[in-house]
């Protein structure tokens, strides 16, 4: 099985933009067609990739220890967090809405986390060990890094809707905006990541796939 | 592969690129995030009061996040946790305050639970129905941390270190008084009872009440407290008598004060003064009583319609109460006398007290010179009577008066307490009489008397019998004789007698002489000289007229 040669090594470099494959050893920055800046590889992805991540995990922290809501019913306020959350569902039997509570809203960025930090880690060290798996687990926290704000958009529909003045009110609190900095973090870290330096490594052999795959 | 590529590129272009640090502009996202993340702590950690401790009895409404802590409805404190003690007899709940807070986890700070409570006196707590009970607090004076606390089981009658004063009444009992109970001053609340607790000695009960500002300023050092709980009803000896304060305190109970009209020392009472709770207004704005004499009196007959609590007068004025009153039993003489103690305020007699006491040269509560007074007018006849009331409802009381005809009697100085000897009451004194009148008459030897009467009587008759045979005849005859006497007497002295016409002529011859004599007089008086001289030529006979 023969494949053609790769842009790398032919020297060329495809725009972002216009698809334009420019050659490098002329027009260095800049796609000739559209003007636009031309990269091999996204710039400086690993540092990046980090850079974000580290925010996202601290600002973690008080996304769960902070309360996300603030509940007054009748003049009685009560401070909720996401922890609290699952485990007062949890202990008032409804322990399916506490599983998808604490699956959307802790397992999956702590998910994101671990993906995100594998996939700089090792191509960070150019390793060549399950490539096409840490490609399929980069697609899949691009799927899920959407639809991780759920909770920010519950939490935002409930205080919109329950404004009864007297009788009850919700209001969001400081844990929300966290918790959304943390999804929008995450998302920066997988944006930034290049996939393509999963493949980079140098024992990849012309980095078709790698051994497990075949 | 990468940095093959860079170096196979123009070097000269990749050099202006390159930036004077190595490191990536986009760690300041971390760099920030860190920085915020840090601030948040510090914020949190600055925001955070104390922990403390409060046991209560039951943990009834209390959960952990949810039950907040509210000094004037403000959330200063949330629960963390409720646990139970390790002695099972309490519940102990730990209480993150807010740094602002840090001075309830002082000394003297006080907690209790805020639940509804539906009593006589009121409802409170109403909003704890729908938002859940909550923990009340009150911050101490004392400026000494403390970490645990023991909760109250009733919310404190004064928070938030209300305006006002304290006081302490002195009672016999609490009556109907309970925590909470308003005091009144001229039928407004302005107060409450606080607390009570029995006095150590266990024979009076202190109540504590405090009185709000500015109506604290009205309790003077003669203001008196009476009780003004429920209907009062008295049947006594002055009649049936109904005292009501307000509806509220007929159910709840209260107290109320005033001040005497007559108030000299009208300063304003200390906090914490002590008072002492009369049992009706009556009572408390009467004169003060000043030291009770306690009296014994002995009546040999029956003291039904005396009760306990009738008053004790002197010579009309009431100035004491009965005590106690129960029968007893005499061996010597073999009777049951009625035994009454009585107490006596001698200082309720007003300035006769004072005089008295400046007369006998004796101090205020000088009991020895109180029974040697006694002992004095003991022997100049004071008595004590049981009187009748009230006609009606037969109620007595006892009147103390001198009696200066009543038999002696020997004082004991040293009984004690003092007795008083007594005398029968009016009304028995009457009864007394009036037996004695009705045995005497039962006495009387009436059938000797009788008999008696009869013979004189028939000696009587003989007597009269004899009187018309033999006396009356021989009146009849001097009689007569009398009568002719008489007739002859008449004769003599009629208009045409011999005897009465020579009368007259005497008593003419008579008037002439007195007239001729007063005419010589006369003269005799003008001209003295004629008794020597005799009778001058030129006198003539008109002069001889005056």
């Amino acid at each position: 099985m023969s494949t053609p040669a790769l842009a790398d090594e032919l020297g060329l470099c495809l725009c972002h933009g216009c698809g334009h494959a420019c050659e490098l050893s002329r027009h260095v920055h800049a796609c000739e067609r559209c003007g636009a800046p031309l990269h091999r590889r996204k710039t400086n992805a690993i540092a990046r990739g980090w850079a974000f991540l580290v925010a996202a995990l601290v600002f973690y922290v008080p996304a769960n220890l902070l309360p996300v809501m603030h509940t007054e019913m009748l003049g009685s306020g009560s401070d909720s967090t996401i922890g609290g959350g699952v485990v007062e569902f949890w202990e008032h039997g409804a322990w399916d809405i506490a599983l998808i509570i604490f699956i959307a809203s802790m397992g999956v960025p702590a998910v994101k986390f671990f993906s995100l930090g594998l996939l700089l880690y090792t191509a960070q060290r150019r390793s060549s060990w399950a490539c096409r798996q840490r490609s399929q687990l980069y697609r899949g926290v691009e799927l899920i890094g959407y639809w991780s704000m759920l909770d920010v958009i519950v939490v935002a529909l409930v205080a919109a809707l329950v404004q009864l003045r007297g009788l009850g009110t919700i209001e969001p609190r400081a844990g929300i905006l966290f918790f959304g900095m943390v999804v929008v973090l995450t998302m920066f870290s997988a944006m930034s990541f290049d996939p393509r330096l999963i493949w980079d490594s140098p024992g990849n052999d012309g980095g078709r796939t790698d051994g497990a795959s075949e | 592969m990468a940095q093959a590529s860079d170096a196979r590129n123009g070097a000269g272009q990749a050099e202006v690129r390159t930036r004077r640090w190595n490191v990536s502009l986009v760690w300041i996202v971390p760099i920030l995030a860190i920085l915020v993340g840090a601030s948040l702590v510090v914020r949190n950690w600055m925001q955070q009061g104390p922990v403390i401790s409060i046991s209560f009895r039951s943990g009834e409404g209390l959960v952990a996040h949810k039950t907040q802590v509210k000094y004037r409805s403000v959330v200063i404190g949330e629960v963390t946790t409720v646990d139970l003690a390790e002695d099972h007899d309490s519940v102990i709940v730990k209480v993150q305050l807010a740094n602002d807070a840090r001075s309830f986890a002082t000394q003297g700070a006080r907690f209790w639970v805020v639940r509804p409570r539906i009593g006589a006196g009121g409802v409170s707590g109403v909003d704890t129905l729908l938002s859940g009970s909550f923990i009340g607090a009150d911050a101490g004076e004392s400026k000494s941390a403390e970490k645990n606390f023991t909760g109250l089981e009733l919310p404190p009658a004064i928070t938030y270190g209300e305006k006002g004063k304290r006081f302490v009444l002195n009672a016999s009992d609490l009556g109907s008084l309970d925590i909470g109970a308003s005091i009144y001053y001229r039928k407004i609340p302005v107060g409450e009872v606080v607390s009570y607790a029995l006095q150590d000695d266990g024979k009076g009960v202190d109540i504590g009440i405090f009185v709000q500002s500015p109506y604290d300023a009205f309790v003077t050092r003669d203001t008196r407290f009476w009780n003004a709980s429920g209907v009062d009803m008295q049947i006594g000896a002055n009649g049936l008598k109904v005292d009501t304060e307000s509806l509220s305190s007929i159910l709840v109970g209260g107290l109320a004060f005033g001040s005497p009209d007559f108030a000299p020392d009208a300063q304003a009472a200390d906090d914490q003064a002590n008072f002492q709770l009369f049992a009706d207004r009556e009572s408390a704005l009467a004169p003060p009583h000043g030291q009770g004499q306690y009296l014994q009196l002995r009546f040999d007959q029956s003291m039904r319609g005396l009760s306990v609590g009738a008053p004790v007068e002197f010579k009309g004025v009431e100035f004491g109460k009965v005590t106690s009153v129960y029968l007893d039993y005499d061996p010597q003489k073999q009777i049951f006398p009625v035994v009454v103690d009585a107490v006596i305020y001698p200082q309720r007699l007003g300035p006769v007290h004072r005089k008295m006491l400046a007369v006998f040269k004796h101090t205020e509560g000088d009991l020895n010179g109180a029974r040697e007074l006694i002992g004095t007018f003991v022997e100049h006849g004071l008595r004590a009577q049981a009187r009748s009331g009230n006609l009606i409802t037969g109620q007595m009381f006892i009147s103390l008066d001198f009696h200066p005809e009543a038999p002696k009697v020997a004082f004991d100085r040293a009984a004690d307490p003092i007795v008083i000897p007594t005398l029968p009451g009016s009304l028995e004194m009457l009864q007394e009489q009036l037996q004695h009148f009705v045995e005497r008459i039962g006495k009387l030897p009436l059938e000797s008397i009788a008999s008696n009467l009869d013979g004189t009587l028939r000696d009587l008759r003989v007597n009269l019998k004899q009187i018309n045979s033999q006396t009356l005849p021989g009146v009849k005859a001097t009689l007569d004789d009398m009568q002719k006497t008489l007739k002859t007497a008449n004769a003599t002295i009629a208009d045409d007698s011999p005897e009465r016409e020579r009368l007259g002529q005497t008593l003419d011859e008579l008037e002439r002489m007195s007239r001729s004599l007063r005419d010589l007089t006369d003269y005799l008086g003008r001209h003295p000289e004629s008794l020597i001289q005799g009778r001058p030529k030129a006198a003539g006979a008109q002069d001889l007229r005056p």
